[in-house]
C-alpha cells in the first residue's frame, strides 16, 4: 500500500472538518472502550495475564528461529505447504501462483491486515482474478474503494447511512423498496451477497490470529463466521501471517486469547475460534483440498535485533487506538498507511521507514494511555520516542525546529545564563500581558494561537522572587 | 510532628514553567512543604528536566540536562515538583537514560528514590490529610497523563481538596483523557491538539465549575488558553494554589 503518512498533518486537518467522519469516530468510546472496561473489571486475573502473555511473547521472540522450525516441522506432517516470503513482492508472487495453479477465478478473503499490508487484492485483480472481502467491514471498505481505517473494525469511520446509500447504490437486483433501517437488516443484505460468492469461491485466504509450533496450526478469530466459511468451502485455502503470528503452544494460544477479546471488543472470546492443521484428511466430512501456509517478514526481522522488537509481541486487539486521544481525534486514515494509532506509530516506520513516516510517531502527546491498555504491555511511548531519536540523528526533523531545540538546550545547559535571560524576557512579557491576562497572538507559537489565548507569565520569575525572599528573611 | 527530629530537606524542584509563568505555584509549593513538617531549598543551579529535548529525540542534550539536574538535588533528602510530568521525568526518565552510564547511572537511581511530584509527596511520605484553606464554590479536577499514569497521582489531590472548606469537587467525564498539550505537540500538531483540548473544555463546561484545578502547568496554561478563547470565565489554576490558598495573583489567563 502506498503511503500518506508524511502528510499526516493534512490529512489530520481534513479529517477533523469531516462532519461524518467525526460523527462515525464518536461512537469509539462509549462502544469498544466502556465495553473493554467492564471486560477488565470481571476478569480478577486480567493484570497478571498480561504479564504472562508479555513474557509468552517474549520468549518466542528470543527464540523465533527454533519456534519457526519447528511449526514448519509440525504444519508440513500435517500435509501443509509453509512458503518465506521475505518481502511483500514475494508474498504477492507466491499467492497469485498458487491461485493459478488452483485455476482460481474467485477468491474469497476473510480479514487480513497483512494483505493490505502487501496491497494482495490488486495483485490479485490485475491478474484478473474476482476478490471478495467477506468480512463485514472489509467489504464496506472495498466497495467505497477504501482502505480499513481500524484494524479490528475496518469501517468504523462510516456512519450507518452511509452503508446504507452504499448498498443501495450497487445492490440493484434487489427491490428498491426494501427497508434498511437497522443494522441487523444490512448484516443480512451483506449475508446475501456474499453467500453467492463463497459458494462459488476456488481460493478463500484468510490471515492468522497466531501460528502454533506445537500442533503446526493456525488460528483465526472471528465475530461474523466469515473467516470459516471463506476457508473451508474453497478447495485451497491459504493462511497470510506475518512472522510474529508464530506463539510455542496451544496452552498460549488459550491463555493470550483471554486477553485479546476482551482488550478488542470487551467479549470474553471472540464468537468463532478456529484452529486449522493442515487441510481436509479422508476422513474428514468438508474443509479445503490445499492448505498454504505464506509467512511473511517484510522488514520484521530486521526489528527483532533492535530495541524494537518489543512491537512484535502486538496482537492486533487494537485498544491502543480506541484509547489514543489522537486517533479518537483524526481516525485512522490520518495515518497514511496500513496501521493507525499509536501500533502504527511504532511499527510504521519501522516498516516503510522512518523518513517516510516520521511525522506518526511525533503525532502524540506520550499521554501513556495506549501502553495503559495494551495487553501484550508494549510501551509504545518509549517506542515512539526512540524513533524520534533516530530521526534526530538522521537530521530529518525542519532546520528551523533544530535550531529551536539546539538554542534552548544550550540555556537549559547554563543555568547561570538560563536565570539570566528570564530574568530579563520574562517581566517583557509579563507587562505586555498583565492587563488582558493572556495573548491571542505571540511570534513562533501560530500553531496554538491559532486555536487558543496564551496565558501571560506573573511577570518576575520564581527564582527571582525567591531570592529577595530569602534576603528579606535574612535582613 | 516532633521538633526533636531535624526536619528534612526538601530540594524544590520548580519545574521551567513555573519558574517562568508562574512562580505564586512555586510559593505555594514551599509553603505546603513547609507545613508538612520539611525544610524547602531552591537550587540556583537548575533549569528544566529537559522534556523539550528528551521528546524530540535529542537524547545527548537530554543527559547533560539531567546531569546538571542530578548534581544540584542528590544532596537533599528529597526532591519535590510540582509537577507530575517533570517528577516523572526525574523518577522514571534519568535512570533509563544513563543506565549505561558508570558513575552517572547510579546517581540517577539514587536521586529517583528520592523524587516526587508535590501532592504525592504531601499525602503517601508526609502522611498529609488536610490543609488549611478556604475556597468557596465548586471545582473540577483533570488528572494529568504523566502524574496519573507514571506516578500513581489520582487519589492523593482529591483528598486534600476535601479538606477545603467551601470547596465542593464535581468530577467530569473522561478526567484522565489527556487535554492534547504535549509540550511542543500542542505548536506542532496545533488543529489535532485543539481538537483535543475542545474535548476537554467541552467536559469542563458540563460541570459547570467556578474552578479547574490539574497539577500540571503545562496542561493547566492549554486548558485555559482555550476556555479564555471560548470565552469562558471558568478560573484556571494550579492545584496547590487552592491547596495553599495562594490566590492573590489573578488566575491563569485572567488580566488584573
Ligand atoms: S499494540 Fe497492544 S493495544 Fe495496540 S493493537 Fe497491539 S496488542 Fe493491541
Amino acid at each position: 500500500m502506498n503511503s500518506t503518512s508524511h502528510n499526516f498533518k493534512d490529512n489530520a486537518r481534513a479529517a477533523l472538518g469531516d462532519k461524518q467522519l467525526q460523527d462515525a469516530l464518536g461512537n469509539l468510546k462509549g462502544g469498544l472502550v466502556a465495553q473493554r472496561a467492564r471486560a477488565r473489571d470481571a476478569l480478577p486475573e486480567f493484570e497478571d495475564l498480561r504479564d504472562v502473555a508479555r513474557d509468552i511473547k517474549n520468549h518466542t521472540l528470543a527464540n523465533l528461529d527454533l519456534y519457526m522450525e519447528a511449526y514448519e516441522k509440525k504444519a508440513t506432517e500435517a500435509g501443509a505447504v509453509v512458503h518465506f516470503a521475505p518481502t511483500a513482492d514475494d508474498a504477492r508472487a507466491i499467492i497469485l501462483e498458487i491461485c493459478q495453479q488452483a485455476g482460481a477465478r474467485i477468491v474469497t478473503k476473510g480479514k487480513s491486515m497483512v494483505s493490505e499490508e502487501i496491497s494482495l487484492n490488486h495483485h490479485l485483480e490485475d491478474a484478473g482474478l474476482e476478490v471478495v472481502e467477506t468480512d463485514l467491514g472489509e467489504y464496506l471498505v472495498q466497495i467505497r474503494h477504501e482502505t480499513p481505517s481500524h484494524i479490528i473494525a475496518p469501517a468504523i469511520h462510516l456512519t450507518q447511512a452511509q452503508v446504507e446509500a452504499d448498498f443501495r447504490r450497487l445492490h440493484t437486483h434487489l427491490p428498491k423498496e426494501r427497508v434498511l433501517v437497522e443494522p441487523a437488516q444490512l448484516v443480512n443484505e451483506a449475508r446475501q451477497i456474499l453467500r453467492e460468492k463463497f459458494q462459488r469461491a476456488d481460493v478463500g485466504i484468510t490471515g492468522a490470529n497466531f501460528l502454533i509450533a506445537e500442533t503446526g496450526s493456525s488460528v483465526i478469530v472471528t465475530n461474523e463466521g466469515n473467516g470459516d466459511l471463506t476457508q473451508s468451502l474453497a478447495k485451497t485455502h491459504i493462511v497470510l501471517a506475518s512472522i510474529e503470528k508464530l506463539v510455542p503452544t496451544l496452552e498460549d494460544v488459550s491463555t493470550i486469547i483471554r486477553l485479546l477479546a476482551r482488550s478488542a471488543t470487551g467479549q470474553e472470546i471472540s464468537t468463532y475460534t478456529t484452529f486449522s492443521t493442515g487441510g481436509r484428511r479422508p476422513t474428514d466430512p468438508d474443509g479445503p483440498v490445499n492448505y498454504h501456509v505464506v509467512i511473511l517478514d517484510n522488514g520484521r526481522s530486521d526489528l527483532l535485533a533492535t530495541e524494537f522488537r518489543e512491537v512484535l509481541r502486538c496482537i492486533r486487539c487494537g485498544a491502543c487506538m480506541n484509547h489514543c486521544p489522537v486517533y479518537n481525534a483524526v481516525g485512522g486514515h490520518a495515518y497514511g498507511w496500513v496501521y493507525p494509532g499509536p501500533i502504527g506509530s511504532v511499527l510504521t516506520p519501522g516498516l516503510i521507514g522512518v523518513k517516510a513516516a516520521g511525522h506518526l510517531p511525533n503525532a502524540s502527546t506520550f499521554c501513556g494511555r495506549c501502553e495503559q491498555v495494551c495487553p501484550m504491555k508494549i510501551p509504545l511511548p518509549k517506542l515512539m520516542r526512540h524513533w524520534r531519536e533516530a530521526e534526530f540523528q538522521q537530521k530529518d526533523n525542519s532546520a528551523g525546529f533544530r535550531a529551536g531545540l539546539g538554542l534552548w538546550s544550550y540555556f537549559a545547559r547554563r543555568p547561570k545564563l538560563y536565570h539570566l535571560a528570564a530574568k530579563i524576557g520574562i517581566p517583557m512579557l509579563g507587562a505586555l500581558g498583565r492587563r488582558r491576562g493572556r495573548f491571542a497572538w505571540l511570534p513562533l507559537t501560530s500553531g496554538w494561537t491559532k486555536h487558543r489565548d496564551m496565558p501571560a507569565p506573573q511577570g518576575r520569575t520564581f527564582q527571582k522572587l525567591w531570592a529577595e525572599h530569602k534576603a528579606g528573611a535574612q535582613r | 510532628m516532633s521538633s526533636s527530629l531535624p526536619r528534612p530537606r526538601v530540594g524544590l524542584f520548580v519545574t521551567c514553567l513555573v519558574d517562568l509563568y508562574r512562580p505564586s505555584v512555586g510559593f505555594a509549593a514551599v509553603k505546603l512543604i513547609e507545613a508538612s513538617g520539611c525544610q524547602v531549598d531552591v537550587p540556583e543551579t537548575q533549569t528544566c528536566c529537559g522534556q523539550p529535548a528528551y521528546n524530540s529525540g535529542d537524547r545527548l542534550s537530554t543527559i547533560e540536562i539531567a546531569k546538571t539536574t542530578i548534581a544540584a538535588f542528590e544532596k537533599f533528602d528529597f526532591v519535590v515538583a510540582p509537577s507530575g510530568s517533570c517528577a516523572g521525568m526525574l523518577k522514571k526518565h534519568y535512570p533509563s537514560l544513563l543506565k549505561d552510564d558508570k558513575a552517572w547511572g547510579p546517581r540517577a537511581t539514587a536521586l529517583a528514590t528520592k523524587v516526587h511530584e508535590l501532592i504525592n509527596f504531601l499525602v503517601d511520605v508526609r502522611k498529609m490529610t488536610a490543609v488549611e484553606a478556604r475556597f468557596d464554590g465548586t471545582a473540577t479536577y483533570h488528572d494529568s497523563c504523566s502524574g496519573l499514569r507514571e506516578l500513581g497521582v489520582k487519589d492523593q489531590p482529591r483528598q486534600l481538596l476535601a479538606s477545603v472548606k467551601g470547596l465542593t469537587l464535581t468530577e467530569m467525564e473522561d478526567n484522565e483523557v489527556c487535554c492534547g498539550f504535549g509540550g511542543t505537540f500542542s505548536v506542532k500538531y496545533g488543529d489535532v491538539s485543539n481538537a483535543m483540548v475542545e474535548k476537554k473544555t467541552h467536559n469542563i463546561a458540563a460541570v459547570k465549575p467556578d474552578l479547574l484545578l490539574a497539577g500540571d502547568l503545562g496542561c493547566l496554561l492549554n486548558m485555559a488558553g482555550k476556555l479564555k478563547r471560548q470565552g469562558s470565565t471558568i478560573a484556571v489554576r494550579h492545584v496547590a494554589e487552592i491547596l495553599a490558598q495562594e490566590t492573590s495573583d489573578p488566575a491563569l489567563g485572567d488580566g488584573s
